[in-house]
């Protein structure tokens, strides 16, 4: 397996332990957090396309790798909108950082 | 010649690495914060100085060596000042017997 | 295709654990830093594919700023005394998480191994048109004159989150300073470290943006790193947070995206096509537009990292 595809696989599992954890995770922080490393788990994935388009002396295609900071500053400023939500409904309502209560 | 950096570079970044390894050990394996925050000292001085005087050989010229040592520099400078913070706040919360 | 080595195998093995970790762990404060630990360790995965401008951003965007935005928000939230979740998701909704995400990593794992081979690449195209912009670094050149559109967008998309932020602050704190006032020791030790490193942030930061023309580094990176030395002014309380109904913060901010735009309508006047650079005058424009861009990247990261306004507000 070359060292594109390892990366590529490798990616593909930090998105299932990214949406297993936005999922599971009671602690909205924690969500965030999870969100964050789906992001990183899908950046990696494109990391593997541009590898794999290495040609004329580049190590590695320049069109994705521009796609992936795009993303990367993106998913700060997502990660940045969604703190700042997080902050503001647990300062107007004290415990609602938790997971809404459900039906057993 | 050429032979003799390479050993060089094997032999410090090896014990740059010793020395690393050393310093997580002593992170995880120490009682309190103020003995890991002596572990990760000498991580980050004896750790990293001696990977970057093992690179040094294989850097770019002049530039690429001053930009090494830089490196380990500013490293050090803000790993001292943050172990004191440290330090500080662990020493106010729980003070030395 | 260069056959993965161990050093690959090790990298992604730890990164995996990291991300467990970062799942599993206790409290959110290990989660966070396990989080910090896998995005810098994922730099070197950057590196292993080649992507140096990319493992830049990841290291000062993806691990540092991130990292600083979810521990100032773990440490707010455990202070107003956010118990740990006492009602944990039923087993029989984790199975089906569990059996959802498996799924949808086996689905990507399998499209990326049946990835077409030769990989269709837009490299050599991007190498043919490089010497018509001027630069040598074929990741910038797709940033700011092949993809110019894009980062146009994106710098408007960080402008919009910022305003998303910011109207989350109270009514009677509009117009107000972001963040918490930091007292200052002026003799106290991460007052003499700011002092020092303040300066050669600056000058690294401009370096990283000067250099990208022909080497890794970029507008994104070198901006990132002067928002993280405000922030260490401010930590060390050598500066507050100014007001954001400030005029000065408000042209910090528009001044990049709106030289950007202006060159890009100068486009269809100069050389044929909106954001298309003028012919023999690439890199000096593209210079001219790329410096008012990183300080206004500064600012929007910096500012976004800061929250929205807390005090002093205008009403």
């Amino acid at each position: 397996m070359s060292t594109a595809t390892l990366f590529g696989v490798y990616g593909a599992v930090l998105v299932g332990i990214g949406l297993y954890g936005m999922i599971v995770q009671t602690e909205l922080l924690r969500r965030i957090v999870a969100f964050d490393v789906l992001g990183s788990g899908i950046f990696l994935i494109f990391g593997a396309v541009a590898r794999r388009g290495a040609a004329g002396g580049l190590a590695s295609d320049p069109i994705p790798q521009a796609m992936v900071i795009t993303g990367l500053v993106v998913a700060f400023a997502a990660t940045g909108v969604a703190t700042a939500l997080l902050l503001r409904l647990s300062a107007s309502a004290e415990g609602v950082a938790r997971r809404p209560e459900g039906p057993p | 010649m050429s032979g003799l950096l390479d050993l060089w570079t094997v032999v410090a970044v090896s014990g740059g690495a010793f020395f690393f390894l050393a310093g997580t050990v002593g992170l995880l394996r120490f009682p309190d914060v103020l003995t890991r925050l002596h572990a990760l000292t000498k991580a980050d001085n004896l750790g990293l100085g001696l990977v970057v005087l093992g690179l040094l050989p294989r850097a770019e010229g002049l530039q690429g060596a001053v930009k090494l040592l830089s490196v380990w520099l500013l490293v050090m400078l803000s790993g001292a000042t943050v172990s004191q913070l440290i330090a500080r706040v662990a020493g106010r919360e729980s003070p030395p017997a | 295709m260069t056959p993965a080595s161990l050093l690959d195998l090790g990298i992604g093995a730890v990164a995996l654990a990291l991300a467990a970790f970062a799942g599993a762990a206790r409290s959110s404060f290990a989660a966070i830093v396990g989080f910090v630990a896998l995005g810098l360790l994922l730099a070197l995965a950057w590196l292993r594919l080649g992507a140096p401008d990319v493992a830049l951003t990841e290291v000062a965007i993806g691990g540092g700023l991130t990292g600083l935005l979810l521990i100032g928000a773990e440490r707010r939230l455990r202070a107003r005394a956010m118990a740990e979740a006492s009602d944990p998701v039923s087993t029989r909704v984790r199975v089906a998480a569990a059996v959802l995400s498996a799924g949808v990593a086996a689905g990507l794992a399998a499209a990326v191994l049946s990835l077409p081979i030769p990989a269709p690449t837009l490299g050599p195209a991007a190498l043919r048109e490089l010497p018509r912009t001027g630069l040598d670094n074929p990741v910038t050149a797709a940033l700011i004159a092949f993809r110019a559109f894009d980062t146009l967008a994106e710098k408007v998309v960080l402008l919009l989150a910022l305003v998303g932020v910011w109207s989350l602050a109270p009514d009677r704190e509009w117009g107000g300073r972001p963040g918490q006032r930091y007292p200052l020791d002026a003799d106290g030790v991460l007052a003499f470290l700011v002092r020092l490193l303040v300066p050669v942030g600056v000058v690294f930061g401009g370096y990283i943006l000067w250099v990208s023309a022909g080497a890794p580094g970029g507008a994104f990176q070198g901006g990132a790193i002067l928002a993280t030395m405000w922030l260490a002014a401010r930590m060390a309380g050598l500066t507050d947070a100014p007001r954001l109904c400030a005029s000065r913060v408000r042209w910090a901010l528009a001044a990049g995206p709106l030289v950007f735009f202006a060159a890009g309508l100068a486009g269809p006047l100069v050389a044929g096509g909106f954001l298309a650079w003028p012919v023999g005058f690439e890199k000096p424009v593209i210079v001219a537009i790329e410096i008012p861009l990183m300080l206004s990247i500064a600012a929007v990261l910096g500012l976004l990292l800061a929250g929205p306004a807390q005090r002093d507000g205008a009403r």
